[in-house]
């Protein structure tokens, strides 16, 4: 568990490892990397499952940002932990914006559970189906 | 494993040097927690990628520090920002967001971070030496600090390298620890053919490949030439940060941990071969052209990371008493563009139609005319993130055909090396 929290959303599983800065646009949540196979979902108020971050070590400015905006996903789901987006939702609650739990998860737990499907994230670190 | 933070540290935390510092030590506790670490290291420099600005909050976390006391406590250099602040003009941002980028530039300079403004701060002299405990981001400048330098920094994004420079401490974890800089993965390049190891154009397309391929595991590559270039292993590791999140990468016989395979190659657990085939490399290639039918280019870029002044003196050898035809831009450090004028090259780039962009980049913020089109570069970087951040498609090609591209404007690309 890297950032604890209460947290509900549609599963939204990236298919592939994204870089948040020139990968998702912090105004609209959308996925705007056009080589990316989710381009154009948008990870707004989802429970994002992330195979892994990649690139830029701006990406936790795009999370705070996406924290600010309202635009940021309701918890994130990262296959391996990653300072860079998690320090994001730090100094978002550092300057009195909202968090969003982000918590390290083995994906294949999420085998068989539909896309879009409703989850719970509890303040244990559960991943609940709905 | 719990943190272990030494009375000095605490002293910090507790607020004893100052609100700023002890902002800066909450966060850093927070991400050393998040990171298990079990201790705070001392570093000796900086390099602060959070002076580019993205929204508002980088400006608020910026100028809350400032408003704290906050003052750098080691040398520290500052990453480009959004704005080039030596040519007002190049920069099409509104006027709202272009006050807020140079708020967030002013603000790093006035806690005492040098105006460097570049993405390449080893090659304008800030280079941490051997074992050297850095914290460094942007992620070219630490695959550069940790593979080429042999110094050693872990992937620090905004708000952290600021945190780290205010205190002078890092977490200790990853690759400040002598055995996570192992590789897990050896590449054998031994059948790429000399002719095309010996090619600028071949390193970013490496890079591309290498950062697929291994996401985040440390590499080591065997049977490049000892001859290659620290412009090339720069282009190299920035393709490599960019398609994946390498940090280190070594290469026998060359980088400064690897004087042989054995060196660097994981003693425990296992560790995966791959032969690099022509194959693989034609697929990299592909990637980082995504307008493959075009015959003609609206611009070209070069610079990312920022050009050096061996780089700039192969486009001089180029350029000299040509004309472009279409916007040609050449992104730099305010160094290394001082060094230019005063070698007095700056008028041959002038006259040839080259545009100098310091401080900043073509991909980071607004440069590129707003018509879109087709932008050719040579660097692998600009490849990878100039769809998403500019909207041009983009042509991959080295720098000898990106200045033939640009004096006509039809697309000319050598292919015959890629063929073997």
């Amino acid at each position: 568990m890297l950032i604890p929290g209460n947290a509900e959303g549609g599963l939204l599983r990236l298919q592939a490892p994204i870089s948040l800065w020139g990968g998702v646009d912090p105004g609209s949540g959308v996925v705007i990397d056009p080589r990316h196979p989710d381009h154009g979902a948008s990870i707004t108020g989802t429970v994002l499952a992330m195979p892994g971050a990649i690139g830029s070590s701006s990406s936790s400015a795009i999370m705070l940002e996406l924290l600010r905006e309202g635009t940021a996903p309701a918890a994130v789901l990262m296959a391996h932990s990653d300072a860079i987006l998690a320090l994001g939702v730090v100094v978002s609650i550092e300057l009195g914006y909202p968090a969003c739990p982000v918590l390290e998860v083995e994906l294949s737990a999420l085998d068989g559970v539909p896309e879009g499907a409703l989850l719970r994230i509890t303040s244990e670190g559960q991943v609940l189906r709905l | 494993m719990t943190l272990h933070l030494t009375t000095e540290d605490q002293a910090l935390l507790a607020g004893d040097h100052g609100e700023a510092v002890s902002l800066a030590m909450r966060i850093l506790v927070s991400a050393a927690e998040l990171l298990s670490a079990q201790a705070l290291i001392r570093v000796t420099s900086a390099h602060i990628d959070g002076c580019l600005y993205h929204g508002d909050g980088g400006v608020e976390f910026a100028e809350k520090l400032v408003a704290a006391g906050g003052q750098v406590a080691v040398p520290t250099t500052l990453n480009v920002g959004a704005l080039d602040l030596l040519h007002p003009d190049t920069v099409r941002a509104d006027p709202l967001k272009a006050a807020m980028a140079r708020r967030q530039m002013d603000a790093y300079v006035s806690m005492g971070a040098e105006p460097t403004f570049t993405c390449a701060p080893y090659q304008i002299g800030h280079e941490p030496g051997l074992g050297e405990q850095v914290a460094w981001g942007e992620s070219n400048a630490i695959a550069f600090a940790n593979s080429v330098l042999g110094a050693r920094t872990e992937r620090y994004g905004d708000f952290l390298d600021a945190c780290c420079a205010l205190t002078g401490r890092a977490p200790l974890h990853g690759l400040h620890i002598e055995q996570n800089r192992q590789a897990k993965v050896v590449v054998d390049a031994t059948n790429v053919p000399d002719a095309l190891k010996d090619q600028d154009v071949f390193y970013p397309v490496l890079g591309t490949w290498l950062g697929l391929e291994v996401g985040r595991e440390v590499s080591v590559i065997v049977g490049l030439p000892s001859t290659v270039t620290r412009d090339q292993l720069k282009a190299l590791g920035a393709s490599a940060a960019s398609t994946g999140a390498v940090a280190l990468f070594h290469v026998v016989g060359v980088t400064p941990e690897a004087p042989s395979l054995d060196a660097v190659m994981s003693k425990g657990g296992s560790v995966r071969q791959i032969t690099l085939t022509a194959d693989m490399v034609r697929r990299a290639l592909r990637r980082l052209t995504t307008a493959d039918a075009v015959e003609r280019i609206d611009a070209v870029a070069v610079g990312s990371p920022h050009f050096s002044i061996t780089e700039f003196e192969a486009l001089l050898n180029l350029v000299r008493g040509r004309c472009m035809a279409v916007p040609f831009y050449a992104c730099t450090a305010r160094a290394t563009l001082r060094e230019l004028e005063e070698r007095g090259d700056l008028l041959v780039l002038h006259e040839a139609g080259i545009k100098i962009v310091a401080d900043t980049c073509v991909v980071v913020t607004p440069i590129l005319r707003e018509s879109g089109g087709v932008l050719m570069t040579n660097s692998g970087k600009f490849a990878h993130y100039g769809p998403s951040n500019t909207g041009y498609e983009v042509v991959y090609g080295s720098l000898e055909d990106c200045v033939e591209s640009a004096v006509t404007g039809l697309v000319a690309r050598t292919e015959e090396i890629w063929s073997w």
